[in-house]
């Protein structure tokens, strides 16, 4: 489902340039629970954005369902990310402005969802992570578990295929970072891809696979 | 991503930045209430010519002495200094043409009037009976000049109010004889009529016969002759009649300056027009300056939005979504700027209204609908700038909150 052949990325930093992705070959399975982690500046987070398709590779080719990503055009590239792909991301990015259940929103209003099914569908994402009685609630009225709950909603709204999550536990306390990673868990097994970026060797032994990356190369892909 | 979505979001996100959106709105509204304030106080003063002009009296024509290029606003002209004088035989021989109503020769002159030990200086404007239709005056009491020959020098005056309160007081007038110069008069009537036309102030002047008026100044001459035409369409024909007649009696030489009240009122009203176009267009500079700010304002707000457009990008926001999005915040602000903005014009027009009822101020529907428009398109086209921007930021590095 996840297809990349030769992955290059590269930065210009001054007159050099960084390989953030050297050469990544990888195929992830519909469906699949696969943890990325290694150490800081490895690429974890820029093979996340290549797949989230945040970020366009330097060389090579990436098909996610078998369509060529590299060969989309802006407004191709909008559409799958919004339905085909959800981000969970390590500082939630919630709008503080709107609330709990207009944040979960927001893909739908930008797929140009009928309000009426955008409602059922919002109201059903917020029963599923008990969030009824904080729908109302704007982020800075929320625990941290609880704005990550309304990110995954939000990410999970659109019934993507796959969920990127970039840290998901890296701002919260033990027992809400469980809570979180099991409800990604549970998104895993109704069918959705799940890829974790992180730094959390625990939460990286949860899953399935593994995938250690160090200097944006894959050093090991590990299978327990 | 429907438009009323795009219209939500964006006014929630005003909403959301209340001192920043409140700032633009105060510059928009400002612009455009002195747009409609300047034009409606243009048109204000346009109108209150216009209405002056028509208390002359309808389809009036005034032939003057000189001859003039220039509608006859020189000075010669003014004091009826030319080479040849209008006389009463000139204006009695104007009313030979069918389409002349009436007519009405002045002379006016200043004398001091008294009354037993109250003495003052006053104007003296000396006509026949029928000045009174011309320039559409009221009476409120008594008679106006008798109907009789023009030749003929009788003793009787009409005063303006003010005339009669300063040399009477609370006696009564009516009756009463005054004396102008040398000469006696009978006061046989009051003028009601306000206002100032051909420099007197009816209030302040003394309506003698003509012939009483030739004779206290010692001059044959006359300073005017007023003519009512029939109607509009037969004005073309008393002024050539007019031209023709006086130009044969003052043996073949044009020396008269003939002008319609609305020749006179055009150039009043051309250059009141230019004067509030001017204005008005000096006050839609403004409503630029408010689109630099909007530019300025939102080009902080996309810095500031940087991560929150990151965001969007990432839940599937295309460029144009966003550009769309910070559009729909500029249209906003550009309309409910300009609602304010009419909201203090139109008040201020109202108050002007209440302090300076004369003055009829009221915005023209052309200046409303051009700073509604100016606005609009100002506040797009300043917000493009800031909203391509947002539109192009990378989505990881905008989700940093880098820009």
């Amino acid at each position: 489902m996840i297809t990349l052949k030769n992955i290059h990325r590269n930065f210009k930093v001054g007159s050099q340039i960084v390989h953030a992705l050297d050469g990544i070959n990888l195929e992830i399975g519909a469906g699949e629970y696969v943890s990325v982690m290694g150490p800081s500046g490895s690429g974890k987070s820029t093979l996340l954005n290549l797949i989230g398709m945040l970020d366009h590779a330097s060389s090579g080719e990436y098909r996610l369902n078998g369509q060529n990503v590299t060969e989309m055009d802006e407004n191709e590239e909008s559409h799958i990310r919004n339905q085909t792909i959800g981000f969970v991301f390590q500082s939630f990015h919630l709008i503080p402005r709107l609330t709990a259940a207009e944040n979960i929103e927001l893909p739908l209003m930008l797929a140009g969802m009928d309000p009426a099914e955008r409602a059922l569908r919002v109201n059903d994402v917020i029963e599923k992570m008990d969030l009824v009685n904080r729908a109302q609630h704007t982020p800075d009225q929320l625990s941290g578990g609880q704005r990550q709950r309304v990110a995954i909603a939000r990410a999970t709204v659109t019934h993507p295929s796959v969920i990127l999550a970039d840290e998901p536990t890296g701002n919260l306390d033990q027992k809400s970072g469980e809570d979180v990673v099991n409800t990604l868990e549970a998104l895993n097994q109704q069918g959705m891809t799940l890829i974790i970026v992180t730094h959390d060797l625990q939460l990286g032994q949860r899953s399935p696979r593994t995938l250690r990356m160090v200097d944006g190369r894959i050093e090991s892909d590990h299978l327990q | 991503m429907v438009n009323s979505d795009i219209i939500r979001y964006s006014w929630i996100s005003l909403r959301g930045n209340r001192a920043r959106t409140l700032l633009m709105l105060l510059a928009m509204s400002i612009s455009v209430a002195s747009v409609l304030l300047l034009t409606a106080l243009g048109e204000g003063a346009r109108r209150y010519v216009n209405n002056e002009f028509a208390s002359l009296g309808t389809n009036l024509i005034i032939v003057m002495p000189g001859k003039s290029e220039t509608a006859g606003s020189g000075l010669e002209n003014m004091m009826g200094v030319t080479p040849r004088d209008l006389t009463l035989d000139d204006a009695r021989a104007l009313t030979r043409h069918h389409s002349v109503v009436r007519i009405a020769p002045i002379n006016i002159g200043v004398a001091d009037a008294s009354w037993q030990n109250r003495k003052r200086e006053v104007a003296v404007l000396g006509s026949t009976h029928e000045l009174i239709d011309v320039r559409q005056w009221k009476l409120s009491s008594g008679l106006f000049l008798p109907a009789m020959d023009w030749d003929r020098s009788t003793p009787v005056c009409v005063l303006g109010k003010k005339i009669r309160d300063e040399l009477f007081g609370a006696h009564v007038a009516m009756g009463q004889w005054i004396r102008l110069g040398e000469n006696r008069y009978r006061v046989i009537g009051i003028m009601a009529s306000e206002g100032r036309s051909i420099g007197v102030d009816v209030q302040d002047t003394v309506i003698i016969p003509i012939a009483s008026a030739q004779e206290l100044f010692n001059t044959p001459s006359l300073l005017r002759i007023l003519i009512e035409a029939k109607n509009r369409d037969s004005m073309d024909h008393v002024i050539e009649f007019t031209l023709n007649t006086i130009k044969h009696k003052h043996h073949g030489e044009e020396d008269i300056t003939v002008i319609t009240q609305d020749a006179v009122l055009k150039t009043f009203d051309n250059v009141i027009a230019a004067l509030t176009y001017g204005v008005g267009g000096i006050a839609a500079i403004s409503l630029v300056v408010a689109g630099i700010l909007i530019m300025n304002v939102m080009l902080v707000a996309v810095s500031q939005r940087t991560a929150e457009i990151g965001l969007l990008k990432a839940l599937g926001a295309s460029q144009q979504k966003i550009l769309n999005l910070f559009l729909a915040e500029a249209l906003l602000l550009s309309l409910f700027g300009a609602a304010i903005g009419f909201i203090f014009g139109l008040g201020g027009s109202w108050l002007i209204r209440l302090m300076l009822p004369d003055l009829q101020v009221y915005p023209p529907l052309w200046a409303m609908l051009a700073s509604l428009l100016v606005a609009i398109i100002t506040g797009l086209l300043f917000s493009l700038l800031p909203a391509r921007k947002a539109a192009a930021l990378d989505p990881v590095q905008a989700l940093q909150g880098r820009d």
